[in-house]
């Protein structure tokens, strides 16, 4: 068997072990289905929620708020990154502030945003975008730092303006931790628009797997939870891949 | 060389004082500094460590601004910017980590706007030149440091400067990889007929490829001896058996003995 292969297997024993242990406890009726229903059930029941139109809506309000959220943090994250960098002293005053961003629990901030913005979907991008933008903010400086000072030397050899030095050099090869900003953010932007409908919204997947919960609907909420968490592993394993081919060909994969 | 339209690059009063911080002092790196170079000619500078080596080839490209003097190339002052027949290759790896052997080599062409097809005779040239035809598709991480160190060489070779600045190209290959790129550079050199300066603190590497020495002093960075090594334009690293070749080394370590004790803090 190949490296790839054997990784492959591993993979699927690490995951399908505790999927097929889980099922066999739910059958078995060592778990009781009040608490949690066998895995094979949640896909079932993922499979026909998704036929309906009132979580197809869910679905697309979520991952509409989650993509507004995700790429205004990226965009600005990018700029506030770049604009930093090349301010040292502003940088300086606020490293130790964006070292502790996340010891914030900014979820304290909903119904200021709700207030600000009134109670339709901008608190909930706001929300995602809050988590979001350190991340690529962060990201933005790291990748900046990390380009050798010999490749600006070599753009002012070729004698390319700030433009083409910036497009042709600093941002390639910078990629690589911008990528990682890209990532975190959105695996942050998810995380904070799903746990804002959770807390206090009136729509979306958060709250309709919310609403299940207090409504003891066992089937729709594990349904739901499983449809999210496929969302966020299938997403991220995308930019997984796609991140891969980009090292592969820079010859680090 | 006295006569100041002869110089293919020229330095007069060279200067390079690197403005201080709030808790440290400004720091005079270079000069004040002369020198002549002659069309064609093979330079090259050895000094201690910390001796403004590097501060004088940046200065030399334009790519850092003398504090004082004039620097002329082709009879004209270089200010500001790198001037058009310039090219340099640097002591730390240059390759383009995103991109191929093929397209590292081509970037300044295509960013000059020169057709496809010129561009591709160019670049197919030089790679094949450097040795790395069979590696024109491979991205540097593939590659050894002595060939991604060609690559830089290729890239700037492939723009076809008139003069070739060498930051210590050689500094992190073995021995005998860096006699091998010495009889490259020299091939180079001869066939181009660019001059060329190359900054070095390997004495043997400059004795064996240089027309002339140029021995550098602790910091302030000036000249303390002009070495003619009186070889041949046909030479290779065989030269290191000739007799004449420790000669020249003893010159060169002699001159620069008492001052890289003084960059150690010994004196």
């Amino acid at each position: 068997m190949t490296r790839a292969g054997r990784i492959f297997w591993t993979r699927c024993a690490v995951i399908g072990g505790p999927v097929a242990l889980l099922e066999a406890a739910c059958r078995l009726r060592w778990i009781s289905p009040l608490v949690i229903i066998p895995p094979s059930e949640m896909v079932a029941a993922m499979v026909s929620l998704l036929g309906t139109e009132e979580v197809l809506a869910s679905v697309g309000q979520t991952f509409s708020t989650v993509a507004i959220a995700f790429v205004a943090a990226v965009v600005l994250g990018f700029v506030l990154g770049a604009v930093i960098h090349g301010l040292p002293r502003l940088r300086r005053a606020i490293d130790p502030l964006l070292a502790s961003y996340y010891s914030v629990p900014f979820f304290v901030f909903y119904p200021l945003l709700v207030a600000l913005f009134g109670l339709n979907a901008l608190p909930l991008i706001a929300i995602g975008f809050i988590f979001a933008l350190p991340a690529m903010l962060i990201a933005t400086l790291l990748g900046l730092d990390r380009v050798p000072r010999v490749f600006r030397k070599v753009a002012r050899m070729h004698r390319l303006g700030w433009a083409r030095t910036a497009t042709l050099v600093i941002l390639p090869a910078a990629l690589p931790n911008l990528f990682q900003g890209i990532k975190l953010a959105l695996a942050y932007a998810f995380i904070g628009v799903i746990a804002g409908e959770f807390i206090l919204s009136s729509g979306g997947l958060g709250y309709a797997i919310a609403y299940a919960y207090e409504s003891f609907e066992n089937r729709t909420m594990y349904g739901l939870m499983l449809f999210v968490l496929l969302s966020a592993i299938v997403t991220n394993g995308l930019l997984y891949a796609w991140e891969a081919r980009q090292q592969r060909r820079r010859g680090r994969g | 060389m006295s006569d100041d339209t002869a110089a293919h690059a020229q330095l007069r009063g060279v200067t390079r004082v690197y403005p201080g911080g709030v808790h440290a002092p400004p720091v005079h790196a270079l000069g004040p500094l002369d020198l002549d170079i002659a069309p064609g000619e093979f330079f090259s500078v050895v000094g201690p460590s910390g001796c403004g080596k590097s501060t004088l080839l940046d200065v030399l490209a334009g790519l850092s601004p003398p504090t004082a003097g004039s620097i002329r190339f082709e009879g004209k002052p270089v200010a500001g910017a790198v001037p058009d027949g310039v090219g340099v290759v640097f002591q730390e790896d240059a390759s383009f980590p995103w991109l191929t052997v093929h397209d590292n080599v081509a970037f300044g062409l295509r960013r000059a706007g020169m057709d496809t097809a010129e561009t591709a005779r160019r670049v197919d040239y030089a790679i094949g030149f450097m040795g790395l035809a069979d590696f024109a598709a491979a991205y540097p991480a593939q590659l050894s440091g002595g060939m991604r160190q060609r690559v830089c060489i290729a890239r700037t070779l492939v723009l076809r400067p008139r003069l070739i600045l060498l930051d210590e190209p050689f500094g992190a290959l073995d021995q005998q990889t860096r006699l091998l790129m010495g009889d490259e550079l020299l091939r180079l050199w001869r066939e181009t007929g660019a001059t060329v300066l190359l900054i070095t603190h390997a004495l043997d590497e400059a004795a064996m490829l240089s027309d002339r020495v140029g021995v550098m002093s602790a910091r302030p960075g000036c000249f303390i001896d002009l070495v003619e090594t009186g070889w041949a334009r046909e030479r290779d690293s065989r030269i290191v058996s000739d007799p004449a070749f420790g000669a020249i080394t003893a010159r060169l370590w002699s001159s620069l003995r008492t001052e890289s004790m003084k960059a150690i803090g010994r004196e």
